[in-house]
């Protein structure tokens, strides 16, 4: 403290390194969004109007993975705001902290997703929560939209997606998100009843509808649970 | 109607966000809402990696999906980043299909 300079913190420059490699890991993969969503039947305009819109990435991969599987573009949207719930949960733990008010507020909203929650909400102060928060949460817009748009190219160009497997990198996808929940044992049971649910109801109703019917998973073992966990 | 579908949840997603930095904290504090918060993504994820590896219209299937699914559980367990989960999946699939 007594060796820095008056009115710089010593912790910011290691926190917008830290965030920046955050930030360039995930907008790499905006690469895989882009190749997916023109292999689930949208165009280029669609795709990359999606990534700037909506910007936050499990919603995206929901929408598009419905209607690759056939949903009507009215259930994928229901999934893709249904998973995007998980960010006004990041919004309330993170609104004391970053403490923005009116515009700024309007701003950092659009911007607050997994990744810009991550490396904001275990700062002590407001200073350092809004430098984690916004250099992680630009750097990944500006590249999450820039290879969305290489890979919606890349992917109209190559033709029959099932060929290289683009059919099975959604299914990679999910997984890889849902991955670092599975480690408490609530998760793990409600991901195992909401993988039967909607495998259970695949016969009998319309695409999209198996994910949603899932959803009354989360609602059910979160009403009967006990205890924050 | 997908334009139709990209905008609406695009805009239901940002509000989402903006409700979450706008709501008093006191809502948050009921548990229930925060397990049910929680557990929402988990379940919608998990049931989106079965329908998307495992349906083919209405029918329960396995095929060379499933393949790729499992390369994508090795690769997360030694720690793979996202996108060579991704890739890895997609690769194993498209192997599988020669």
């Amino acid at each position: 403290m007594s060796t820095s300079v008056e009115g710089v913190d010593p912790q910011r420059a290691g926190i917008v390194r830290d965030s920046l490699g955050v930030g360039i890991a995930t907008g790499l993969y905006g690469v895989s969004f882009g190749a997916l969503s023109v292999a689930a039947g949208l165009s280029v305009a669609q795709t990359c109007v999606l990534s700037l819109l909506m910007f936050t990435s499990a919603s995206q991969f929901a929408l598009v993975g419905v209607l690759a599987g056939g949903g009507s573009p009215a259930s994928g949207a229901a999934a893709a705001v249904l998973l995007g719930t998980r960010n006004t949960l990041y919004g309330l733990r993170l609104a004391p902290l970053l403490a923005w008010r009116g515009v700024r507020r309007l701003g950092a909203a659009h911007l607050l997703i997994d990744e810009s929650s991550a490396m904001s909400v275990t700062r002590d102060t407001t200073e350092r929560a809004r430098t984690g928060f916004l250099v992680t949460g630009a750097s990944i817009f500006v590249l999450w939209n820039l290879f969305t748009l290489v890979g919606a190219v890349a992917g109209e160009a190559i033709g029959d997606p099932r060929t290289y497997g683009l059919d099975a990198a959604a299914g990679g996808a999910f997984l890889a998100l849902l991955w670092p929940r599975l480690s408490e044992p609530r998760n793990r049971l409600v991901a195992v009843l909401a993988v039967a649910v909607a495998l259970g109801v695949v016969p009998f109703v319309p695409a999209g509808v198996p994910v949603l019917a899932a959803g009354g998973v989360a609602l059910l073992v979160g009403a009967l649970a006990r205890g924050p966990r | 109607m997908i334009w139709a579908a990209i905008l609406a949840a695009g805009v239901g997603c940002y509000l989402l966000k903006l409700a979450g930095l706008s709501v008093p904290a006191s809502v948050l504090e009921r548990p229930v809402v925060r397990r049910i918060a929680d557990l929402i993504p988990v379940a919608l994820l998990a049931a989106l990696v079965a329908v998307q590896v495992f349906a083919d219209g209405h029918r329960v299937v396995l095929d060379a999906r499933a393949a790729g699914l499992g390369a994508a559980v090795v690769l997360l367990l030694v720690r793979a980043p996202f996108l060579l989960v991704v890739v890895g999946a997609a690769a194993t699939a498209a192997l599988v299909r020669l």
